[in-house]
């Protein structure tokens, strides 16, 4: 069982991610550059977060069209577990593979906070040890993560039940407090807050089980743990 | 074949907020005398050199290539396209 790590040219959560992912949840991970291909090995792909090229044109637009997303969206129809985190979440958007615009927050201000999000779908490879509606405490990190979608989309994504997260107070002025969305299979989803700064006690001043519960979700998906 | 300068101009659709346009409007114009004026609107704009026949076909390429290439993110902006002679 190995999980993907894509890192692109600006990433700086992906030693994080890493570091969740094998000593904490003592899983098989390995970095990949986004200029590389995945090996079909792969069980599980996660995008992290950063400021990929510099969040140049805009957040994710341009690693959205690194040679490494073609295989992303192989896995994706096939089903494979994908998370995009804030910047991974962003580049996810922009390649098409959720639906959805990510703005500038309404107070212009790169957010750096702990917020609480409420489980929406707990139906996805990474929330199915979740329960619907438990509080996730969590940090945001970003200044364009104002999820936007209209209002034709987010009827779909009410009717599709795609909405994953939303944040239990208005954060940054996202449509119906939208946090975390996943395509209409369920499997590929993207959140704007971080669970791999949030799943350990002693980063987690409030509560880290909820976010572990993401990962550990992730662990039953891939048929490590029942 | 001629060289023209195409500017495309990004902004955001009507009816989706522009924070950053507005607190130019209210907290700097507004705050002085400009009275006269009711709305700010920021855009990003991108100016491409390209080599083509016309200026017609010069607009047609560099809308292609941001259709493309999702040089915009269509659920959110829109794009004017103006073309120049170099």
């Amino acid at each position: 069982m190995k999980i993907g790590v894509i890192v692109f040219p600006g990433s700086n959560c992906d030693r994080d991610m890493y570091h969740v992912l094998t000593d904490v949840f003592k899983l098989d991970a390995e970095y990949f550059w986004h200029e590389k291909g995945l090996p079909k090995n792969i069980d599980a792909v996660i995008l992290p977060g950063g400021f990929s090229y510099g969040d140049r044109l805009r957040s994710g637009a341009i690693a959205a069209h690194s040679p490494i997303i073609k295989d992303v969206k192989k896995m994706a129809e096939k089903g494979i577990p994908i998370l995009g985190v804030c910047n991974g979440f962003q580049i996810l958007v922009e390649a098409g593979l959720l639906p959805g615009a990510l703005l500038k927050n309404t107070s212009l201000n790169f957010m750096c906070k702990w917020t609480s999000l409420i489980v929406e779908n707990n139906k996805t490879p990474f929330t199915n040890k979740l329960k619907l509606h438990q509080k996730i405490p969590i940090p945001i990190a970003n200044g364009e993560g104002r999820y936007y979608v209209d209002d034709e989309t987010l009827k779909k994504l009410k009717k599709k039940n795609q909405i994953v997260f939303r944040y239990s107070e208005v954060v940054n002025g996202s449509s119906d407090r939208i946090a975390g969305v996943c395509n209409e299979d369920g499997n590929v989803v993207g959140m704007m807050p971080h669970p791999e700064r949030a799943a350990e006690s002693e980063i987690n001043p409030i509560d880290n089980k909820p976010s572990s519960l993401i990962f550990e979700s992730l662990l039953t998906t891939i048929g490590v743990k029942n | 074949m001629a060289i023209f300068n195409v500017h495309v101009i990004i902004e955001n659709k009507p009816g989706i907020s522009d924070p950053e346009g507005e607190t130019i409007l209210n907290d700097l114009v507004l705050k002085g005398t400009h009275s006269a004026i009711s709305k700010i609107k920021t855009a990003k704009m991108l100016k491409f050199t390209i080599k083509e026949k016309d200026k017609k076909s010069a607009q047609t390429r560099v809308k292609e290539i941001c259709d493309e290439l999702r040089i915009y993110n269509p659920m959110v902006s829109k794009i004017t396209i103006d073309v120049f002679d170099s």
